[in-house]
């Protein structure tokens, strides 16, 4: 749900249902690193609510899109450490491997 | 007279200024928490990406800067626990890895326990309770939720029994959680009706309705479901008391229950890094290797009979900050030595050291997978939702 207004598209509040400090805080990252961007930040209105609250100021460019970039650069973000994860621990277990059979006799 | 004007020459051209680079303080703050005596500062990340655009340093990221710069080392990987090194991220991910490894991650619990007999001094939802908490080796992804409406099958639900009487005139016995029996077939307690069955050969209703033995999937033919450890004591039985029940174990989260955790525990914490300021030699450095309870500094000699201190295991530093805690009462006034001068107690700020222990469910390194890629999903219900 976006709150923000018709004549001035670059900037809005953001408010996401079922959403926590898991996501809100990673996006808040991400949307800080953007040079668009020239204030973000969330907050949670009552924690028994599960809901969040993304403000997004721009220099120029509708928030909404800046809002969606970074998501789509969080999303390649984890598929990179998910990758570099997976490459690590199959690196790991071959050498393990190759240790126990040098080790042996 | 003219005076001879110099040529001007713009800053960043001048000899010893690094271009493009922060200067070394800078990238002190930006990089590293300073642990002082008293509480950690310089804690918050400079993360907006104008920040050092004044110095001419682009603090914003660069997808391709990320990608060369992040790396996963590995240190320790067994069946139930592993430890990894994690350089190149920010807090808030790592953070939210480990929300996600102890809230987000579906697990297999039992929730609904049928109990037909109990005699003994546990009470009914004391037993349930404990029931709840035992972790179960099973694979929560080849099982569906199961919702208000639905009805248990054989994709939603696993059905145990336990069974268990303490004779009379024998001693108190313990049950344990291997005589947690599975029954891949669904429940064998019928639902009683009250008008009696219309045709007697039609099978009695049963609590769960299985369309087809869960023996028959090919997953579970060789492996069959049971509880991960297989001694835990689930309760006692004095002689003549006994427990008839009958549980039903579904998939949930951690976020509605505890029990649906796949996690022991998850946590991380970021490398520690100490640094000498001043060189240490003499009594000093004996008196420095002895404070450290964790041994992070070592003695090295350096000829002639002296020695020095040097830091040697860096990474096993608990922050306990003994090494920079001023002298106290112990030692005369003139004697005490403020040891900040001597130590800088530093953490790196994107060099995470994590530890995931799994209950069982899943090896640790899938549940590490699995956690980034709801992550990825939250991100692509967000991109839905906006457009």
């Amino acid at each position: 749900m976006e709150h923000g207004s018709y004549q001035d598209q670059s900037q809005a509040t953001f408010s996401l249902t079922d959403e926590d400090h898991t996501l809100a805080n990673s996006l808040r990252f991400t949307l800080n690193q953007d040079p668009r961007v020239t204030f973000c930040g969330y907050s949670i209105p009552h924690p028994s609510d599960a809901r969040v609250n993304i403000r997004v100021q721009t220099t120029g460019d509708p928030a909404s899109e800046v809002l969606k970039d970074s998501c789509q650069d969080l999303m390649l973000i984890c598929q990179h450490v998910r990758s570099t994860f997976d490459q690590a621990v199959v690196d790991f277990k071959n050498k393990n491997s190759l240790d126990a059979m040098n080790i042996g006799p | 007279m003219e005076e001879e004007k110099t040529p001007k020459i713009s800053v960043w051209d001048l000899p010893d200024v690094p271009k493009g680079k922060l200067p070394a303080h800078l990238e002190l703050q930006r990089t590293r928490v300073i642990c002082t005596p008293d509480a950690a500062t310089n804690t918050e990340n400079i993360r907006y990406s104008g920040a050092y655009a004044s110095m001419g340093v682009d603090n914003s990221l660069r997808l391709g800067h990320f990608r060369d710069n992040f790396r996963v080392e590995v240190v320790r990987l067994t069946e139930d626990d592993m430890e990894f090194d994690m350089i190149g991220i920010d807090a808030s991910l790592a953070n939210a890895f480990r929300r996600i490894l102890l809230a987000e991650l579906p697990t297999m619990a039992i929730e609904k326990v049928l109990i037909a007999n109990n005699t003994s001094v546990i009470q009914d939802e004391v037993l349930a309770h404990r029931l709840g908490l035992i972790p179960l080796k099973v694979d929560p992804r080849m099982f569906e939720y199961m919702s208000e409406n639905d009805v248990p099958n054989e994709k939603n639900t696993i059905v145990f029994k336990l069974h268990s009487r303490c004779e009379r005139g024998s001693s108190r016995i313990k049950v344990l959680s291997n005589e947690l029996q599975w029954l891949p077939r669904g429940s064998e307690l019928t639902v009683s009706t009250e008008k009696p069955a219309v045709d007697p050969t039609s099978r009695p209703r049963t609590y769960t309705s299985f369309n087809c033995s869960q023996d028959s999937l090919p997953e579970f033919s060789n492996n069959p479901i049971g509880p991960k450890h297989d001694d835990i004591i689930i309760a006692k039985l004095g002689p003549g008391q006994e427990i008839e029940l009958e549980a039903h174990a579904v998939k949930g989260m951690g976020k509605t229950h505890a029990k649906w955790s796949p996690v022991a525990t998850s946590w991380y914490r970021m490398l520690p890094e100490v640094v000498l300021l001043q060189e240490i030699e003499g009594e000093i450095a004996e008196e420095l290797v002895k404070k450290c309870p964790v041994k992070v500094f070592d003695i090295e000699d350096i000829g002639k009979g002296r020695k020095r201190a040097t830091v040697a295991r860096p990474r096993s530093c608990t922050l306990c900050r003994e090494c920079i805690r001023a002298d106290g009462k112990e030692k005369e006034k003139e004697q005490r030595i403020y040891w900040d001068k001597y130590v800088a107690l530093r953490r790196v700020k994107d060099h995470f050291i994590f530890t995931i222990e799994s209950t069982g469910a899943l090896p640790p390194e899938m549940l590490f997978t699995e956690a980034v890629k709801i992550l990825e999903d939250k991100c692509e219900r967000v991109i839905t939702e906006l457009s």
